[in-house]
């Protein structure tokens, strides 16, 4: 595939190794904003080629993993009603709520469907015009946009049995978060690639004005995140902090306007309780008193609806960088793909599951298989 | 493992979780998609309650002896949907499945049994054009549909067509093929190129559909494996990776076994088109199920011959050597992957879904 | 997170006053909204996320990037080769 798989080249992939090993002449703690990227960098092993030196620690980009528990309990209560379709992306049906998932939701009779595209969701509901069809809008700043069109053709068709369950979250806030705290030890990020595509990156300028602290906005393939890694090392070595562009074939500094302009019509900045990571304030997108039609959570009555959420987990050390899943002691123990007691080890992106999925061999804990 | 609903404290870090640990007291999809949850209840229902040494082997079919000869049994239940799909439907699954659950065992297939849930309203055309596909699939590969059964179940309870086929079959001379068979310096061979079946059925669902060339792969592997046997006798153990795909398989044999099994990614057959859907739907094509395709644990010796068996027959012309058996890591299946660093290939927990992520 | 493919661009039509096109994506072809990228064509590469186009590659950066890198991983092949030779 196209621009996909000369982006796996080893041979490359070794060059930036090497490079990275020469230039590093001192131990730096780098972090990747998006699940995808730890994906990738789990799956092909990429932490395991870097210089003893160079750390990376997995950041909160992971939506699966930071969506509110009282979401996912709204989700849950709207699932359960008679009539009602919750139509969702595959990632968030195994994320557990406060007493269950929406998976068993399903399996109690709930009508909970997955689709890949919002435009499925619309779809849907077309052609079932008898059933309230929720959609379960989920998403970074990638997934607004999309997220935003299918609510805003729902309007403009007057759908009348169509509505959202929405729960955005923005990066640079978390980043702003994850800087300001007493405990960061991160010293250079790998910029979220395709949240960039969409916002630019006109936003970071500010965080490395304020902080000091390089970004460099990074794709998802080996190559691209090794390249990434390397102009992070490269910087740092230099004393630098500035905001680059790795991702250049998507990427552009004004980002993409068109879809801009449809989340800022559909949606409003609003404060975001981020699971594991406590409430940041500005950090979230709700929707526009215009489309109050389409908001589930007032149209279903959950607005509510809170939920039980202890002062700390080890969650929110792994998903600001300051441990490892590894250094968990419930981390493939207590704590598995199958039994979860967080979210990060039910996303297939989250840091945990990665790790479980790809590194538990070498797992420091006790347990492990 | 702990069940219940309350909170667990890790008392060690004083860190107290949010998430409690849900208690499984119904039964979920995950259960029967052919990963972790599958084997967990097979481990805590099934087992403890019919003890025998056959059942213990675990294989895809038991092998059975009855007055000095024997005999492969096998049952499979079939609740595919969309039931009809490029490339075949229930019906050619129910006799390949079942056929490939036997000839796994190196048993040359002989009689299957078929049994209907059939749901009240079922369009008869639908029922006649299943058991037309079930007659050819079963002319094709020479058993013969001996005893059968009808129910039929209100409209709501089915979907549609649920069919169950059992198999008998002839285990020739003293052939032990099994899962526990593998030795460190084994090869691990595969017949072609994985994940055809189970992007087909995702292509054709409500929600994910996109155009390709697809097909299910779905094939009755008997006379390959005959081939097989025939080319050499250090054929340890074979295996048709359905649902949990080419993972589960392995995994399975490397925990029998208590051996490690090592990949090499780029020697993985996989067709442009599947390893496409793969990445569009963030999917992991060693997690997706294959209905035609079988895997083989070879001792060294033997694996250049039976790889050369197997591409002279039709079913195995993309066959490939794709790792080896090791004594590092026992129970772990792990791959080289194409940046030449290492990964497991775990077990999934439940069925794998498609992601945004 | 943001799991997004490159696809090419095979036709493009209106439906529904939305801009909707043909991608395929190595093999598999799949209907896409294009409304993000009005200035995409058909024989174009975008980056699909959950259906929509979120950016047009951009080929001529794509190509000068991907030169350097390509001429780093020539580099580097030589370079482990000749250490071996030693």
């Amino acid at each position: 595939m196209k621009y996909l798989d000369e982006y796996r080249d080893g041979r490359i992939a070794r060059a930036l190794m090497a490079e990275i090993a020469r230039r590093a002449t001192r131990p730096w703690v780098l972090m990747e904003i998006c699940g995808g990227q730890t994906h990738t960098l789990m799956r092909f092993g990429i932490d395991e080629m870097l210089p003893p030196g160079v750390e990376m620690v997995h950041g909160p980009g992971c939506p699966v993993c930071v969506t509110p528990l009282e979401i996912i309990d709204k989700a849950i209560d709207i699932a359960s009603r008679p009539g009602v379709t919750l139509v969702s992306y595959g990632d968030m049906l195994r994320v557990p709520g406060s007493h269950q998932d929406l998976f068993q939701v399903k399996a109690n009779g709930g009508d909970v469907r997955i689709v890949y595209s919002p435009t499925e969701a619309l779809k849907f509901a077309r052609a079932n015009p008898g059933r309230q069809v929720v959609f379960f809008a989920v998403g970074f700043e990638t997934t607004a946009p999309a997220n935003a069109m299918a609510v805003w053709q729902a309007k403009r068709e007057g759908l009348k049995n169509f509505s959202m369950l929405a729960s955005h979250v923005l990066v640079p806030p978390a980043i702003r978060a994850l800087l300001s705290s007493p405990r960061n030890r991160v010293q250079g990020f790998i910029g979220p690639g395709h949240v960039c595509t969409v916002m630019g990156y006109r936003e970071y300028e500010e965080l490395i004005r304020e902080f000091r602290v390089p970004i460099v906005v990074g794709g998802f393939e080996p190559v691209d995140l090794l390249e990434a890694i390397l102009m992070l090392v490269v910087q740092l070595e230099e004393g630098r902090a500035e905001v680059e562009n790795q991702y250049v074939r998507s990427v552009t500094y004004e980002g993409n306007l068109p879809a801009q302009k449809v989340l800022a019509e559909v949606f409003e900045v609003c404060d975001r309780k981020w699971r594991g990571l406590g409430g940041i304030a500005e950090s979230g997108l709700a929707l526009r008193a215009e489309y109050a039609d389409f908001d589930a959570d007032r149209i279903f009555g959950t607005q509510g609806v809170t939920a039980e959420e202890p002062a700390e987990c080890i969650s929110a050390e792994v998903l600001q960088g300051w441990r490892k899943p590894t250094d968990c002691p419930a981390f493939a123990t207590r704590c598995t793909p199958e039994n979860p007691l967080g979210a990060p080890m039910v996303s297939s992106e989250g840091a945990c599951a990665a790790y479980y999925q790809y590194r538990r061999h070498l797992a420091t804990a006790p347990g492990g298989r | 493992m702990t069940r219940g609903t309350k909170q667990e404290t890790n008392i060690e870090a004083g860190l107290v979780c949010p998430v409690p640990i849900v208690s499984r007291d119904s039964v979920l999809l995950g259960h029967g998609s052919g990963g972790r949850m599958s084997a967990e209840l097979l481990h805590d229902i099934f087992l403890p309650a019919f003890q025998n040494s056959v059942l213990a082997r675990l294989d895809d079919q038991a092998i059975v002896e009855v007055n000095g000869c024997r005999l492969a049994f096998t049952t499979d239940s079939f609740v595919v949907k969309p039931m009809f799909f490029p490339g075949g439907d229930i019906g050619s699954l129910a006799v390949n499945g079942t056929i490939n659950d036997l000839a796994m065992g190196g048993a040359v297939p002989l009689f299957l049994s078929l049994a209907f849930i059939l749901e009240e309203g079922l369009s008869m055309d639908v029922l006649r054009q299943v058991v037309e596909s079930i007659r050819v699939a079963a002319g094709l590969a020479g058993v013969s549909i001996v005893t059968g059964d009808t129910k039929v179940v209100e409209k709501g309870s089915g979907d549609g067509i649920f069919v169950n086929t059992s198999g008998i079959g002839m285990v020739p001379g003293s052939l032990c093929l099994s899962a526990d068979q593998a030795r460190p310096g084994d090869r691990v061979l595969l017949s072609g190129t994985i994940g055809d079946h189970g992007i087909t059925i995702l292509s054709q669902r409500e929600g994910l559909q996109f155009e390709s060339a697809i097909q299910s792969d779905t094939a009755a592997l008997h006379t390959l494996v005959a081939d097989m046997l025939c080319a050499g006798d250090g054929i340890r153990c074979l295996r048709d990776p359905t649902r949990g795909g080419l993972s589960s398989s392995l995994n399975e044999i490397a925990g029998r076994s208590q051996v490690g099994i090592h990949l090499d990614e780029t020697s993985i057959p996989i067709r442009e088109d599947v390893q496409g859907a793969c990445e569009m739907l963030g999917l992991d094509p060693l997690y997706v199920a294959n209905e035609g395709k079988l895997v083989a644990i070879v001792d060294p010796h033997s694996a250049e011959p039976v790889l050369e068996a197997m591409r002279q027959n039709p079913l195995g012309r993309g066959a490939q050597i794709i790792g080896t058996v090791t004594d590092t890591h026992p129970g772990l299946v792990t791959m080289r992957t194409r940046l030449g660093t290492s990964r497991i290939v775990d077990l999934l927990s439940g069925d794998q879904l498609p992601r945004i992520c | 997170m943001c799991l997004a493919i490159p696809g090419k661009i095979l036709t493009i039509e209106e439906q529904n006053n939305v801009r909707i096109g043909r991608v395929q994506f190595g093999g598999i072809t799949r209907e896409t909204c294009l409304d993000f990228c009005p200035e995409a064509e058909v024989g174009d590469y975008v980056i699909v996320h959950v259906g929509f186009a979120i950016s047009r590659v951009d080929r001529e950066e794509a190509e000068r990037s991907y030169a350097l890198l390509e001429s780093m991983g020539v580099l580097e092949a030589e370079l482990q080769s000749d250490l071996e030779d030693l």
